[in-house]
């Protein structure tokens, strides 16, 4: 198998490696950065499970290479929550409180891609119908929740984005 | 009423409120714990080589190229693991039927696996894999199931002559004389094809032989029941080497996640090569090889009924096409006995189950346990009674319906239903779709020529579960038993932290947990830690299955912490002077019915329990914590020899309205709306209930209209990937709504019942209706799952006088 050396951004952090031409992305993310939030389902292009941004457009990254993300940006759900610099406590992003507050999941194994489609959707779009949301994931199954509850956390996300303190949420240790 | 009974009248404060589960916040982080994210020093990977025939005898195995290729430590073949484990427990008596994990001797479907590569690296595994050279002589196989049954047919197991595994018929009541003395009768079939829950996450494990501690580690991706002691079975070894961690979050399972084979095969490699195995299914390993399918059942039916539409008897039959390996999966024609007769007074009922092997994958528990396709089954004929008597599919349920006062009630298969109000929760789901100007509008829209199917099923879900259809089908095996358990302590900061024994697929145990502790103790529940324990360290668990965790781990959790709250006030006493009778809570202070000056605080009793030991009673143990095993309500007794039994403890209803419209060009199927009530007693945390209802419909939608696991006339299984299994996506799912109703159980320690498995239970039964309903002005019905679009217009154009589409 031929090696390759990428550079790729990965949330945000420049990644020098060598990886063999063979690998996707996925892997590569799990395997040897060790960004375990990003999960394989079916590894066809099928189930969206291993959804990441790339150059914030969503993509399968099962069927992408590593190489070919060569020179690309690319975000994990590891890099949507990010540490207050002044508080030191983690942060999460308004997608994820509203996904946690609305209980927008329940295995957690769909629920990384599920919040970074969400993510680009709301990019593109801040106030989506719940039709609009439904296309959006319509690419990202869960097997658990029977989408109710993330169609439900996505509109209350979109909200958030407009008004942050519209969740309860326990309080973080 | 003293202070203390105030206290008991008190509203729940923790329960049934609203409030975000706290698995949620490892998820939205990305930082759930799966089984593939855990990595060991010297890990190695087992791939597999699959039989590409459905049935051959092996005639040889050569793997020395596979051996060859550098990082690969052994292949290992079914004739090493024969000789090493015993085979996987079946719960049958089958002599000669023996389950392993490779197959010896010979392949009995496409798929199973024949051989394992271990590797450093999953890649080497896999690509030596594709160099182990097996020799193959195919035999005939056999598909059919009703083929299958025949005395001439192709054995499967060669040592077990005929393919049927398990018949019984029980007789409940005076069928026959009903069947005389009724009016009218019906008569009809119906299939429910093969498919399955098919969690995103595939199944995986990792085993690692500590040779001296003597102690095999597991972590899995498992929901099973007795995984250890199994495990410890098969591997021949004691059941306390054997070291199975709960701390592993599982991606989805719905009962499927019983990996017993794959965690035998790498427990043998790790134990014999030294090195810590991890084996992750791919998707095709998983939808072909990994005996994970589901119930395949041809339902042979007979309703009795007189004109008024009073249904007095039915007969069902039902053949079970359990593939290749029966296991664990007959017991699913067992227990649907626990509501055979649905929400229904019907005096009697005959009901025969017929196990048959075929050369396909292997079955396994599916959500319900087989309650999903009987119920379709029970639903398709109460909708054909009034079909045929002209009534409304409301009237023929309400003039059958147990009614509120009938309850405690017994069914005719033995088991008593606790409670429940149908009439009430049916009237709640018609208001809800608003269902008289429903008719109306459909009478309208129809006259325009829309295809518009108003469907109606209720269920009965049966929770708690106790497992007795292990006895009710295998006499040898007279279990009775089946607990669950809560370990609580509190710390001596004074917070509280209980362990359970077993890990959870998404169904929000830890939050549970939290809840009644938190209402139980009266503290907050976000200060509560809930831990996963493993299986050495842990009381009995029967894992979450049968819809019971809410019921027999919520019911061991308020055990645990009422005996918390007791060793406390004993404290007190002790330290007030007091008797016990005297005491009671007021939040989280304990105070005095008779003198409002004497009272001591959390803190300061857990101090004393603690670190003052001189101010405990003479002989308590020192510290604060607790056990508790629950028996399962209703559980210890065996079935009777008719074939009775009380199967679960605990009965939630619920009924559904889709409504379609079928695409006449398309014949696709399409959801105008989808209408819910639904009865589980008291709700412990509403977005966890409203989550497994739904989720539930999810994969009642997947089994009535998209999934199933289709062969070829070869064994081939042609659905092997997701582009041909069709899973359910935001598009196919519509909105739901739903209404609550709530009639608490008397067996349990809130009132709470399950609600796991009734969305799956009745969405199949509604849909088949709705679409039956809209294909009335054409006179036909599909009385299959998956309805495809294929059916719809084959119906339409069969009533438009064509003959079949080719």
């Amino acid at each position: 198998m031929s090696n390759h050396k990428v550079q790729i951004e990965v949330n945000g952090k420049n990644i020098e490696a060598e990886v063999s031409g063979r690998t996707h992305l996925a892997d590569f993310l799990r395997n040897n950065l060790n960004l375990t939030g990003t999960h394989i389902g079916c590894e066809h292009g099928v189930c969206g499970c291993c959804t990441v941004l790339m150059d914030e457009e969503p993509i399968r990254s099962c069927i992408i290479l590593a190489v070919q993300a060569d020179g690309h940006k690319i975000k994990t759900v590891e890099g949507m929550s990010e540490i207050n610099q002044e508080t030191g406590k983690r942060e999460l992003s308004n997608i994820q409180k509203a996904f946690w507050e609305g209980h927008g999941l329940q295995c957690g194994f769909c629920t990384p891609g599920m919040l970074l489609t969400t993510e680009a959707l709301l990019a593109e779009n801040p106030d989506p119908t719940d039709q609009e949301i439904r296309e959006a994931l319509s690419g990202n199954i869960c097997r658990c929740t029977g989408y109710l509850q993330i169609v439900e956390a996505v509109k209350l996300a979109a909200k958030m984005n407009k008004n942050s303190t519209l969740v309860y949420l326990p309080e973080e240790v | 009423m003293t202070k203390k009974e105030q206290q008991n009248v008190t509203p729940y404060k923790w329960v049934g409120k609203k409030n975000p589960p706290v698995e949620n916040h490892r998820f939205v982080l990305g930082s759930g714990t799966y089984v593939d994210d855990i990595k060991m020093d010297n890990m190695h990977h087992a791939a597999l080589v699959p039989s590409p025939y459905a049935h051959a005898a092996i005639k040889s195995i050569d793997t020395s190229e596979a051996l060859n290729v550098p990082g690969v430590i052994a292949v290992v073949t079914g004739e090493d693991i024969v000789q090493s484990t015993n085979p996987l427990k079946q719960y049958l008596e089958i002599p000669g039927v023996d389950w392993y994990p490779l197959a010896a001797g010979s392949v009995k479907y496409a798929g199973e696996w024949v051989a394992a590569v271990v590797a450093e690296d999953r890649f080497i595994a896999e690509d030596a894999a594709e160099l182990v050279k097996v020799e193959y002589e195919p035999l005939p196989n056999v598909l059919d199931p009703e083929k299958a049954m025949s005395d001439n047919a192709v054995p499967v197991h060669d040592k077990h002559p005929s393919n049927i595994m398990w018949q019984r018929k029980f007789t409940w009541g005076e069928v026959e004389s009903d069947f005389n003395d009724s009016d009218d009768e019906i008569e009809f079939r119906c299939r429910w094809n093969r498919n399955s829950t098919v969690p995103l996450e595939t199944f995986g494990v990792i085993t690692k032989w500590d040779e001296g501690r003597k102690i095999l580690d597991v972590w899995a991706s498992i929901q099973m029941p007795q995984y250890p002691e199994q495990i410890a079975e098969a591997l021949k070894i004691p059941l306390n080497c054997v070291r199975v961690h709960y701390d592993v979050d599982v991606g989805g399972s719905y009962g499927v996640k019983r990996g017993i084979k794959h965690t035998v095969l790498v427990g043998y490699i790790s134990k014999r090569y030294g090195v810590p195995v991890k084996l992750i299914e791919d998707r095709l390993e998983n939808m072909r090889g990994s005996d994970m399918h589901g119930p395949d059942r041809i339902f042979d039916v007979k309703a009795a009924f007189d004109k008024n539409g009073k249904i007095n008897s039915l007969k069902m039959r039902t053949i079970d096409d359990e593939g290749a390996y029966p296991g664990r999966s007959p017991l699913q024609m067992g227990k649907p006995i626990g509501a055979i007769v649905g929400a229904y007074k019907i005096k009697s009922v005959e009901y025969e189950g017929v196990a048959v092997t075929t050369n396909k994958t292997g079955q396994v528990a599916v959500r319900g346990f087989g309650q999903s396709p009987t119920n379709f089954a029970i639903e398709m004929a109460v909708d054909k009674v009034a079909k045929k008597l002209g009534l409304s599919p409301i009237e023929i349920r309400k003039q059958n319906f147990i009614q509120p006062q009938d309850f405690p009630y017994q069914i005719p298969s033995g088991t008593t239903y606790d409670s429940g109000d149908y009439p009430a929760v049916l009237n709640k789901a018609l208001k809800l779709a608003n269902y008289e100007k429903l008719l109306k509008w459909q009478e309208e829209e129809r006259k325009k020529g829309r295809m518009i199917g108003i469907g109606v099923a209720t269920c009965i879900e049966p929770g708690g579960g106790n497992a007795l259809f292990e006895p009710l089908l295998n006499p040898k095996n007279d279990k009775t038993t089946f607990p669950e358990s809560c370990q609580v302590k509190v710390d001596q900061k004074g917070k509280v932290t209980a362990s359970i024994a077993f890990s959870s697929a998404g169904q929000g145990h830890q939050t549970l947990v939290a809840t009644i502790l938190a209402e139980e103790l009266n503290i907050d529940r976000d200060d509560i830690r809930v831990v996963y324990s493993d299986s050495l360290s842990s009381l009995p668990s029967q894992s979450p299955v049968a819809s019971r965790m809410a019921i027999v781990l919520g019911g061991a959790t308020s055990g645990a912490a009422r005996r918390i709250k007791d060793k406390m006030i004993k404290i007190a006493a002790h330290n007030l002077n007091e008797p016990p009778e005297q005491l009671y809570w007021d939040g989280s202070t304990v105070k005095c019915n008779n003198n409002s000056h004497k009272e001591l605080t959390w803190d300061e009793i857990v101090k004393i329990a603690h670190i003052t030991y001189h101010k405990m009673p003479e002989g308590m143990d020192p510290g604060i914590q607790s056990q508790f095993v629950l028996e399962v309500p209703t559980g210890g007794t065996l079935p009777t020899p008719d074939g009775k039994v009380q199967m679960y403890p605990c009965y939630s209803f619920s009924a559904h309205i889709p409504v379609v419209e079928l695409n006449p060009d398309t014949g696709k199927v399409e959801f105008l709306n989808y209408y819910i009530a639904d009865d589980c007693g008291t709700v412990i945390n509403p977005d966890i209930v409203k989550g497994m209802v739904v989720g539930g419909v999810a994969h009642g939608i997947g089994a009535a209209l998209y999934e199933q696991f289709s062969y070829d006339n070869n064994g081939q299984m042609i659905a092997q990937t997701f582009m041909d299994y069709l899973l359910p996506s935001t598009m196919e799912v519509p909105h739901i709504d739903i209404v609550k109703h709530c009639t608490p159980s008397p067996l349990t320690s809130m009132g709470q019942k399950g609600v796991g498995e009734g969305g799956y239970m009745s969405a199949p039964a509604a849909i088949v209706n709705a679409v039956n309903d809209a294909l009335v002005p054409f006179d036909s019905e599909i009385s299959h799952v998956p309805i495809t679009p294929y059916d719809v217009i084959q119906k339409i154009f069969i009533n438009k006088g064509g003959t079949h589409i080719v």
